[in-house]
């Protein structure tokens, strides 16, 4: 067991940060009717920050990571996630050998 | 059996297919968390406190040593803040629930979990029994099957030889086509994407995450039409 002092510290901060997003809607019911341009904004963000994470490795690291992102993208709409995704993994590592 | 037991087994009985499906994801994250360098236990911990498998993946993308403190905690902040929309519509209907409760009940909140309550409200009332059978049984088995990752990570070695870095991105790319709804979802993930590779390129450091995010939500905005909420008002029970 083995536990690094910064890292416990990272760990608790995540953990207290999520836990004030899930506590902060019991004092903001009124959030849940949020109506017209800022909850189309709200709705957004969970896809906008997915995508800003992976945008480097998909659109900037190389063309076997666009290609294989592509194949995800396709293998997704059609089969469930670990499956899409394991596709995507065996895509890339295929790619790589064959592009270099 | 009580009317509580009951209530807790029914709770845990409806969660069961996400159950079988987020195990597999959770063995994945533990296997990525340890060989970015995390120990076994402090991926437990993490699994443990922070319960929130999005925000999870995209902290050990992150990952460095030592750890961005700062960066991680406004992540979670901007990964999680979904969470307080889904608190304020879920708080409603919490009359069951004592104070301490509700706040001991937040902690269990996942994205699964917050649906199947609400399904749950339309249906029966929610119970706090209900709710736990719920939340309690999502956390053993992601905590439990992150552990289990973790534990087979160690014995692999570099990562990238099995394309288990781009595993991260698969698996996003996989949530995010769940997000697809019409052509003005198309223009924010392109936005987004293109604003975050280009700040990625040209500024050091994680800030490329909050660039795109900020100009997907902006286009968002900026794209909101009247017609489209009035038309969606009708079908939806909101």
């Amino acid at each position: 067991m083995s536990l690094d002092t910064n890292t416990a510290l990272v760990i608790i901060g995540m953990a207290l940060a999520t836990y004030l997003t899930r506590i902060a809607g019991l004092w903001l019911t009124q959030l849940a009717g949020v109506k017209g341009r800022a909850r189309s904004a709200m709705d957004a963000l969970p896809p906008a920050v997915l995508m800003a994470v992976i945008a480097p490795t998909v659109l900037a690291t190389g063309l076997a990571e666009t290609i294989a992102a592509c194949i995800t993208v396709i293998a997704a709409f059609r089969l469930p996630l670990l499956v899409a995704a394991a596709a995507g993994v065996a895509s890339v590592v295929a790619l790589r050998t064959l592009i270099g | 059996m009580g009317a509580r037991s009951q209530e807790f087994s029914a709770g845990a009985i409806a969660i069961l297919p996400v159950l079988i499906a987020t195990a597999p994801v959770a063995v994945l994250f533990g296997t990525l968390a340890v060989v970015k360098g995390l120990s076994p236990f402090e991926v437990w911990l993490m699994s443990a406190t922070v319960f929130a498998g999005a925000l999870q993946f995209v902290a050990i993308d992150q990952w460095a040593d030592p750890a961005p403190l700062g960066l991680l905690v406004f992540t979670a902040l901007v990964v999680n803040v979904r969470h307080v929309l889904m608190t304020a519509s879920l708080g409603r209907s919490m009359t069951g629930f004592s104070g301490p409760t509700k706040y001991v009940a937040m902690f269990f909140l996942s994205d699964e979990a917050w649906a199947f309550a609400e399904r749950r409200v339309r249906e029966a009332g929610l119970t706090p029994a209900y709710y736990f059978g719920i939340g309690v049984s999502m956390w053993l088995v992601w905590t439990s099957s992150c552990l289990l990752g973790a534990v087979i990570g160690r014995g692999l070695g570099d990562p990238s030889a099995y394309g288990f870095n781009f595993a991260f991105s698969a698996v996003f790319i996989c949530i995010l086509v769940g997000f697809w709804s019409n052509w003005r979802t198309g223009v924010v993930l392109a936005c987004s994407g293109a604003v975050s590779a280009t700040v990625h390129l040209l500024v050091p450091g994680a800030w490329y995450i909050m660039a795109g995010a900020f100009a997907g939500v902006g286009v968002a905005a900026a794209l909101h039409a009247e017609i489209d909420e009035q038309k969606t008002d009708g079908v939806m029970p909101s």
